[in-house]
């Protein structure tokens, strides 16, 4: 596989706004001038499962799909679907976690635990790990529903996309009056990294 | 200037720049995007959900009797619908190009089965297209008309889950002339009574040996010259992958794969030393080579069941060149992690129907939709899942074997639409004595909220007429019609009762809009008062993903709970209350 090819997992819970994100970093790939891939899973695994969506770009790129340890960047809305998708990213590759916790419905009827170990969890899986506020961090510049800008702001960090490109990408992926709420949050989460 | 598009964006532009005026489909996971982009291009394209894939079909096929260019959407499982359309008018042929575009879910990301719609092109007889990517999807999809209008053939345009949703560049073009449209009587042509049904047969056969030689020279099957100790025969997004894991092999990637190109077959197979065939899901290129008499390799290394990747792929190549594959230890860090499957939203006026049928002693026939997810513990209250429409007619054969308990049927509204009438037809006329619920929440949920003939809006956004669920009932036979609100449990649980009761049939409307779709809570928001809280866990029954289990205690999440209130109905302790407005 061709090392100029960057590989980004985003994943999350439905309804978390993983797809969106995937959109806007498709979108600043394809402004830098890159080929493009992304795939995402719709259906019966947005209600309220696991959601993963995948980004390739490079000079060339064919499959759609990340292979396992594979990925430059793993960015996490949620903590344990980090770990859950942990083995996409490659040995040296950055993590960047939402520290947040999403209780899964086989946890609140009694027959799964919530692990209680997970930041030391995410600390031992990943040498290279981002840990942040996500939701708190966007829910302070106006809407906790930014909270996926955020993350992929902190996962830019491990990308080599231009900052212009990111921006216009944001322009063009989301509606005129969250425009300027979803460029600061991105600016933020690139900080926090 | 090219655009990312997914690949089901990319057909509907395909269809657009084809000059396509008539589209018709009905929703399905990973298809359901086609149509709804097509739509967008308006009112030069005519689209419409129709109530089922064979009406789809039908109503696209009419169009191109007429002359007009037109596409069908589905997915796989549709097809099965609109088998019995698809098989016969390969015999009465097309006027305008026909597309029917049917996408495959191998892994079962959405769907009840793993069937690989290739099949149906061989059994119609009519040419298929695979692309591998959003430019071919757009690319095949134009290829695919012109193909059809040539040889007055329907085609089909083959995608799968991963086609579908993956997004890659397009580049746009202009827009074809729709050709003119009328209909010229002809007969012996568009009615296939025996006597003229018999030289269609003929002709079939004849267009068929004209259609191998056009995929022959087709630019969509290409040889791609690599080293040629090893040949790989693919279609598909299996080339994607092939190209990762083979970087340095000979390949020829089909595009227009059926009818079989033979004679490009022979040709990379005496141009490398070892052929090995790449497909997904059924062994269709692979017995086809294979009956050629050319020595093959494939299945023996390359999985059919679930779908494939460049990880799998570099495990059939392990296994391929007599290594050992790599097995990835699993990651410890990973260990345990709580299983997060789908669920009902919080809010889901389904929630309450499963668990009011949980206090009866029935057996519950199911269907396809989102409250499939009550099959799911701890609601658990399905039975059974066959395919749409199922849950109606399945009920009224329980019954009649002589299940000693009652039976009722759930069926969703779009599903009531699609196929749930004829079965409802079924149990009055036959005497039957099920229960019917239709779980109508305003929307086609599960694919993403498109309209039916019960919303009173049609695909482009006009206003319609909105066909009632109860009318229809009783126009269907079925004496016993009632409504009921989803978020009572008690009035729906008593309906229940009433209707599994009464020896008659019965028709229970459950309604109640998916608040996903209306984007706004059901009521105000419940809290559990911790101290009249005694632990009991009957909450934690609904599987509403707002209650949490804190320190063996529920909680419920302010930022999930949609306000429906049914929890507070379950808690014996009266321990659930609506929160005092701030």
């Amino acid at each position: 596989m061709s090392e100029s090819i960057r590989s980004v997992v985003l994943v999350g819970v439905g309804g978390q706004g993983i797809l969106l994100a995937s959109e806007v970093l498709a979108r600043a790939a394809m402004i830098s001038g890159y080929e493009v891939k992304t795939n995402e899973v719709h259906g019966m695994a947005q209600r309220g499962g696991s959601v993963v969506a995948q980004v390739r770009y490079g000079p060339r790129v064919y499959s759609p799909l990340v292979a396992r340890k594979t990925a430059q960047v793993l960015g996490a809305l949620e903590q344990i679907e980090a770990l859950r998708f942990a083995d996409y990213l490659a040995p040296d590759g950055l993590a960047v976690v939402n520290a947040q916790a999403i209780v899964p419905v086989t946890v609140s009827m009694g027959a799964a635990r919530y692990p209680q170990d997970v930041e030391s969890r995410l600390k031992a899986a990943f040498p290279r790990m981002a840990y942040l506020r996500a939701a708190e961090v966007a829910r302070s510049l106006g809407s906790i529903q930014a909270a996926n800008i955020v993350l992929l702001g902190a996962v830019s960090r491990g990308l080599d996309l231009p900052s212009d490109a990111w921006q216009e990408a944001i322009r063009a992926s989301v509606k005129e009056k969250f425009r300027d709420l979803n460029l600061k949050a991105f600016e933020t989460g690139r900080c926090l990294v | 200037m090219k655009h990312l598009m997914s690949g089901n964006e990319a057909i509907a532009r395909g269809a657009y720049e084809a000059g396509v005026t008539v589209g018709a489909g009905y929703p399905g996971t990973p298809s359901t995007e086609i149509l709804e982009r097509l739509a967008k291009y308006g009112p030069e394209v005519y689209c419409e959900w129709s109530p089922n894939e064979k009406v789809a079909f039908e109503v696209a096929a009419g169009a191109s009797l007429a002359g007009a260019r037109s596409i069908v959407t589905m997915k796989h499982v549709g097809l099965n619908v609109a088998a019995d359309p698809l098989m016969t008018l390969s015999y009465i042929t097309v006027e305008g190009g026909f597309v029917a575009c049917v996408a495959d879910d191998p892994g079962m990301h959405s769907s009840q089965n793993e069937q690989d719609t290739r099949n149906y092109a061989r059994f119609a007889k009519v040419p298929l297209f695979e692309p591998s990517d959003s430019q071919e999807a757009s690319d095949f999809l134009k290829l695919a008309m012109e193909i059809s209008e040539k040889y007055r053939t329907p085609a089909i345009l083959r995608s799968t889950t991963r086609v579908s949703h993956s997004r890659s560049l397009v580049g746009w073009g202009e827009r074809a002339v729709p050709p003119k449209v009328g209909l010229v009587k002809n007969p012996s042509r568009f009615v296939p009574i025996p006597v003229w049904g018999r030289p269609m047969r003929q002709r079939l056969e004849e267009r068929l040996a004209l259609l191998k030689k056009e995929a022959e020279a087709s630019p969509a099957n290409r040889l791609e010259w690599g080293d040629r100790k090893l040949g790989i025969i693919t279609a598909s997004i299996a080339y994607q992958y092939v190209r990762e894991v083979w970087p340095e092999a000979s390949i020829l990637k089909l595009g227009f794969s059926y009818p079989f190109p033979d004679g490009l077959i022979r040709e990379f197979a005496s141009g490398v030393e070892r052929i090995l065939v790449v497909e997904e899901l059924d062994s269709i290129l692979e017995e086809h080579v294979r009956s050629l008499g050319i020595p093959v390799a494939g299945r023996e290394f390359v999985p059919g069941i679930g779908e494939l990747s460049t990880d799998r792929l570099q495990a059939s190549r392990a296994r391929f060149e007599g290594r050992e594959p790599v097995m990835d230890e699993p990651m410890p860090y990973a260990r345990d992690l709580p299983p997060r499957p789908p669920v009902l939203c919080p809010g889901c006026p389904h929630r309450g129907v499963f668990y009011a049928l949980g206090k009866h002693d029935v057996v519950v026939t199911g269907d396809i939709g989102c409250y499939s997810l009550g099959a799911f513990k701890p609601l658990d209250r399905m039975d059974s899942i066959l395919c749409m429409g199922a849950g109606v007619s399945m009920a009224h054969g329980l019954e009649k074997a002589g299940e000693p308990r009652r039976v009722v049927g759930v069926v969703g509204d779009s599903t009531f639409f699609h196929s749930g009438i004829t079965g409802l037809v079924d149990i009055a006329y036959n005497r039957g004595q099920s229960t019917i619920i239709v779980l109508d929440n305003r929307t086609t949920a599960m694919t993403g909220h498109q309209d039916h003939p019960g919303t009173g809006k049609t695909l482009s956004g006009e206003k319609t007429r909105a066909l009632s669920i109860e009318e229809i009932g009783r126009a269907c036979g079925i004496e016993r019609v009632l409504t009921v609100d989803p978020y009572d449990i008690e009035e729906t649980s008593l309906a229940i009762a009433g209707e599994i009761e009464a020896r008659a049939p019965s028709l229970i409307v459950s309604r109640a809009p998916c608040p996903l779709r209306e984007r706004r809570r059901v009521g105000g928001l419940r809290q559990i008062n911790q101290e009249e809280c005694k632990g009991c866990k009957l909450c934690l029954k609904l599987a509403c993903p707002a209650i949490e289990l804190q320190d063996d205690f529920p909680e419920i999440n302010p930022l999930f709970c949609a306000g429906c209130g049914v929890c507070q109905q379950v808690c014996p302790a009266g321990a659930i209350s609506e929160e005092a407005r701030k």
